[in-house]
């Protein structure tokens, strides 16, 4: 099983490519994809709709998607939107 | 008419898609608005208020041109007001994490935004209510899906594009409002049972506004009403008749808080009506009333026909055939009653207003009851007088979320431009009015407040008289207090033994004295009046009370009612769960003052500093425990002498009284270094000298010492109260008559092993901040030098070392022991246990929450008698070296 590291620009604007960019690479990928949060401050509503494709995407590849570092805020909004339960979390 | 319920079949797959993709846009613009700060939030709203004043008249033309109701020139100053007067609210005020805080209750306040709200707006103010609502969502970080009535769809839409533009372009998440397109009945069906809707804000007439409530979703409906006025002989009419005047003719009176009927005071109502007319107002004669009530009310179902709604008087009275002048710009129609029978009593949302001419202000203020509950419970009501009574009287009869005074009901009830009220554009109407609130629908209806409660730092106290006078011959300091007239209340044996005359021989000369002997036993209610006449007749300034805790108790009680005769003793006496928050109120007025000083004879109940006091009611076969630092004696005195003759038996159980008091204060959930310092001496004094007293009852020190051991434990435990152990000591007492202080022995080694183990049931109490009833148990071993490793161990060595005292002091081990049968006791258990858990003496000091079968428990191991030492105590961990450990610990604890 391989395991794709993608870091996440710490800016909301940077967030949706690097999300886009997963989305773009899962079609090959296998096993578990890991994101790293750790730099994301906030998510707008274009970085939403991009998780909400990923976490799509992920379903249909049966790939798990995992965010590290995921700040309690942003953890919310998952939660708000009933994203939450399609990834999985680590601290 | 029938309601007609919109089935959600209606909706084709497409409508319903559509309708999903907006909750779904919706929710996650809700979401991500749920990250922004209390600052992201600010610098979106005022710019939303400069568009929505800079097209505030685009607005009201778009919604006048649209819905041809109201004035155009109204219409935008109602967007101004929604606007700018809703800005000035709402700009300061902290609507995103903490927004209150109340240090003093330990209180804070956080927001929670809701989510997605679905508001419905109205025809009748359709751009003002979009652009009041906006404002509210972005400050309250909600995202909100319009649906407006569809007369009024095309300008809502343009109010709502202009403020959403404005909101994303200074930083709102995309989507956060949306607005229906081409709204229907389903499509609101729909969205008011959607689970991510979180909140409807329905505005608007009695469908929208119960179809809102009747969905199962927490909703704000504000509907119709029917403003009554009452315009009384006293006002200043010229203002009153202006005032009214301008609300029902503004926007064409759309406002449902606008007046409706008019009770004017018959004296006034000719004036008034002629003062009216001056300012162009047509004021109808009967007949054009008649003529006005079949056409312009629906005679079926008694409302308003909607082609009058916001029109000008001239297009009515056109309409209806009435003649009037072209600059009327109000028709006054009087009516005589409220009903069916009288169709302009009713809301009427155009320049139409109903006047009744009122004989008296009862007639006027039942008319305008009338009006109220003719459609206009809890909505809005107006009263012009400068008489306050009248303005009081009205406010209270009248039911109405908004009682306007001397100004104009629509643009009053608004907010902020003629009152202090929230500016609004919609108006809470109480249960009355099928509504969650009466209150002007703010910010705060579109919040989930959260209330942060801080654990209340509990202040305690420490309260002893102000002097205690002690050791041999402290009687003497009676001389000190000077007296007109001062009462002994003595007992009996005091009396004959010579008590009385060494205290008589210390009150200052001239003092007139008269001695009153009373029983020694627990004070009768009677003995006690008996007193209170004799205080009343010599008007006595100073009370001696010399005896033990009755005659002492006694002395507390005659006081309190000498002090104040108003005082009702039943209800001081009943019954309470924390001092500070009882029902009873103990009398802070007072109509006579008398000094009490409590001089005690016996060395246990402590009875000279306590703020306690037990009362017998014999007619009715109940004790009345009185408990107020009110009834604590001014002074005390504590001087051996009086107690060198105490029998050895009286010596026991009085000094075991006195341990049981220390111990269970030691142990009370309200202990405090204060209390602990009393206890911890008194137990030591106890341990050391009650022995010697009780086998050489006249060696001076250890009277002296036990005497003050006494004292010292009851400013422990006045403080700190006592616990179970006396609860069911006082159980036994009542049932078996056994003396308190033996009643307690029986108790007091099973009670420690019971305080000891870990509780079944803590006491809920803010005081209890750890469990350390055991070690406090422990540090008691260890002030004793009883020995032990572990805390249980230490406790057991307590309780043996307590056993081993009672044999000293040959106290019997068992309640069996007494004499009491097996089946006699059997009998009364259940009764005891339930003295007991009424007792107010555990209350909520114990550190153990008695359960009543553990009472039942402890009373059949006291029948028992003598405890088996078995490791109570729940904690095996090793013990510090001394006792000093535990303090620490305990210290610790307590922080």
């Amino acid at each position: 099983m391989s395991m794709n590291t993608v870091w996440l620009k710490s800016d909301e604007a940077g967030a949706v490519p690097a999300l886009q960019d997963v989305i773009g690479h899962l079609d090959g990928a296998e096993g578990a994809v890991v994101l790293d949060f750790s730099g994301v401050l906030r998510i707008d509503t274009r970085a939403l709709g991009a998780m909400e494709q990923l976490a799509g995407r992920a379903d249909q590849n049966g790939s798990k998607v995992e965010l590290r570092g995921v700040n309690v805020g942003v953890y919310k909004v998952l939660k708000l939107t009933g994203l939450a339960h399609r990834f999985s979390f680590r601290t | 008419m029938t309601e007609r319920v919109p089935s959600l079949a209606e909706l084709s797959e497409d409508r319903v898609a559509y309708l999903e993709g907006l909750v779904s846009r919706a929710r996650a613009a809700a979401a991500v608005f749920s990250q922004y700060t209390q600052e992201d939030v600010d610098r979106i709203v005022k710019p939303m208020v400069v568009a929505g004043m800079e097209q505030a008249r685009y607005l009201a033309r778009l919604a006048f041109e649209e819905t041809k109701l109201g004035v155009m020139e109204d219409k935008a100053i109602k967007n101004m007001v929604a606007t700018e007067f809703v800005y000035n609210y709402v700009k300061d005020k902290r609507t995103v994490g903490q927004i209150r805080e109340f240090p003093d209750r330990n209180l804070a306040e956080v927001a929670e935004p809701i989510g997605v709200l679905f508001s419905l707006t109205p025809i009748t103010n359709p751009t003002a209510t979009v652009l009041f609502k906006c404002i509210m969502a972005i400050k309250t970080r909600n995202a909100v899906i319009f649906s407006p009535h569809p007369r009024a769809f095309r300008c809502c839409a343009e109010a709502v594009r202009i403020m959403y533009e404005a909101a994303v372009k200074h930083g709102a998440p995309e989507g956060v409002f949306t607005c229906l397109e081409s709204p229907t009945l389903p499509d609101n069906a729909y969205l008011m049972r959607h689970k991510h809707i979180g909140l409807i804000d329905a505005t608007g007439g009695p469908g929208v506004v119960k179809a809102a409530y009747s969905s199962g979703k927490p909703a704000l409906g504000v509907g119709p009403g029917n403003t009554p006025v009452y315009l009384e002989k006293t006002a200043d009419l010229d203002m009153a008749v202006v005032d009214i005047l301008t609300s029902k003719t503004f926007d064409n009176g759309t406002i449902c808080a606008s007046e409706q009927t008019v009770v004017i005071d018959d004296e006034v109502y000719d004036l008034v009506l002629r003062k009216f007319a001056d300012l162009d107002a047509h004021i109808c004669n009967e007949k054009e009333a008649e003529l006005l009530g079949r056409t312009v009310i629906d005679p079926e179902t008694g409302f308003a026909r909607p082609m009058a709604i916001g029109q000008k008087a001239t297009t009515i009275a056109g309409a209806i055939g009435l003649p009037v002048k072209a600059s009327t710009r109000l028709l006054i129609a009087p009516i005589h009653g409220v009903g069916r029978e009288h169709p302009l009593s009713v809301e009427k949302l155009f320049p139409l207003l109903a006047v009744y001419r009122a004989r008296s202000v009862d007639e006027a203020l039942k008319m305008c009851i009338d009006v109220n509950h003719a459609g206009g419970i809890g909505h809005t009501a107006v009263v012009f007088s400068r008489d306050d009574e009248v303005i009081r009287k009205f406010s209270e009869v009248i039911n109405a979320g908004r009682i306007i005074v001397n100004s104009p009901g629509s643009v009053g009830a608004i907010g902020g431009v003629y009152n202090d009220m929230v500016p609004t554009f919609s108006f809470g109407c109480g249960t009355g009015g099928g509504n969650s609130t009466t209150d002007n629908v703010n910010v705060y209806h579109y919040l989930n407040i959260k209330r942060v409660a801080r654990r209340t730092q509990m202040h305690t106290w420490f309260r002893i008289p102000n002097q205690i006078y002690f050791n041999r011959n402290a009687v003497e300091n009676l001389g000190q207090f000077p007296s007109r007239c001062t009462i002994i209340v003595t007992s009996p044996v005091l009396e004959q033994i010579g008590h009385v005359d060494i205290a008589r021989r210390h009150i200052p000369p001239l003092t007139h004295i008269h001695v009153l002997v009373i029983p020694d036993a627990e004070p009768e209610l009677k003995v006690v009046m008996q007193g209170l006449e004799a205080l009343r007749f010599y008007k006595a300034d100073q009370i001696v009370a010399l005896g033990g805790g009755s005659v002492i108790d006694a002395a507390k009680i005659m006081r309190l009612k000498y002090e104040a005769p108003e005082a009702d003793i039943d209800e001081l006496g009943a019954p309470f769960l924390d001092i500070r928050k009882r029902i009873a109120e103990y009398p802070a007025e007072k109509s006579n003052r008398a000094r009490l000083i409590a001089i005690s004879t016996t060395s246990g109940t402590g009875s000279e500093v306590t703020p306690f006091a037990v009362l017998i009611d014999k007619d009715r076969g109940r004790k009345i425990t009185l408990a107020d630092y009110s009834l604590s004696p001014d002074v005390a005195i504590v001087d051996p002498q009086f107690v060198m003759s105490m029998p050895k038996g009286l010596t026991a159980d009085t000094g075991i009284d006195c341990l049981t008091h220390a111990l269970e204060a030691g142990v009370s959930v309200y202990a405090s270094p204060y209390t602990d310092s009393h206890a911890m001496q008194a137990i030591r004094m106890v341990f050391k000298f009650l022995p010697i007293a009780y086998e050489h009852p006249d060696n001076e020190e250890a009277r002296s010492m036990m005497h003050n051991a006494a004292c010292i434990a009851a400013l422990a435990f006045s403080n700190a109260s006592v616990g179970v152990n006396h609860a069911l000591a006082h159980a036994l007492g009542a049932r078996f008559g056994v003396a308190h202080g033996r009643a307690n022995a029986l108790m007091l080694p099973h009670v420690i092993a019971y305080n000891a183990s870990v509780p079944s049931k803590f006491m809920p109490s803010p005081h209890q901040r750890a469990y350390v009833a055991h070690k406090k148990y422990a540090m008691v071993a260890d002030l004793l030098r009883l020995g032990g490793d572990t805390i249980a161990e230490k406790v057991d060595r307590l309780v043996a070392a307590i056993e081993e005292l009672l044999d000293r002091l040959a106290i019997p081990r068992s309640i069996a022991g007494l004499g009491i049968s097996k089946e006699e006791f059997e009998r009364a258990v259940p009764e005891l246990a339930e003295i007991a858990f009424d007792d107010p003496s555990w209350r909520p000091t114990n550190p153990r929450m008695p359960l009543m079968s553990e009472l039942v428990d402890l009373l059949w191991k006291a029948y028992a008698g003598r405890r088996q030492a078995n490791g109570a105590a729940p904690s095996q961990q090793p013990a510090a070296k001394d006792g000093l450990a535990y303090v620490d610990e305990y210290s610790l604890a307590q922080k």
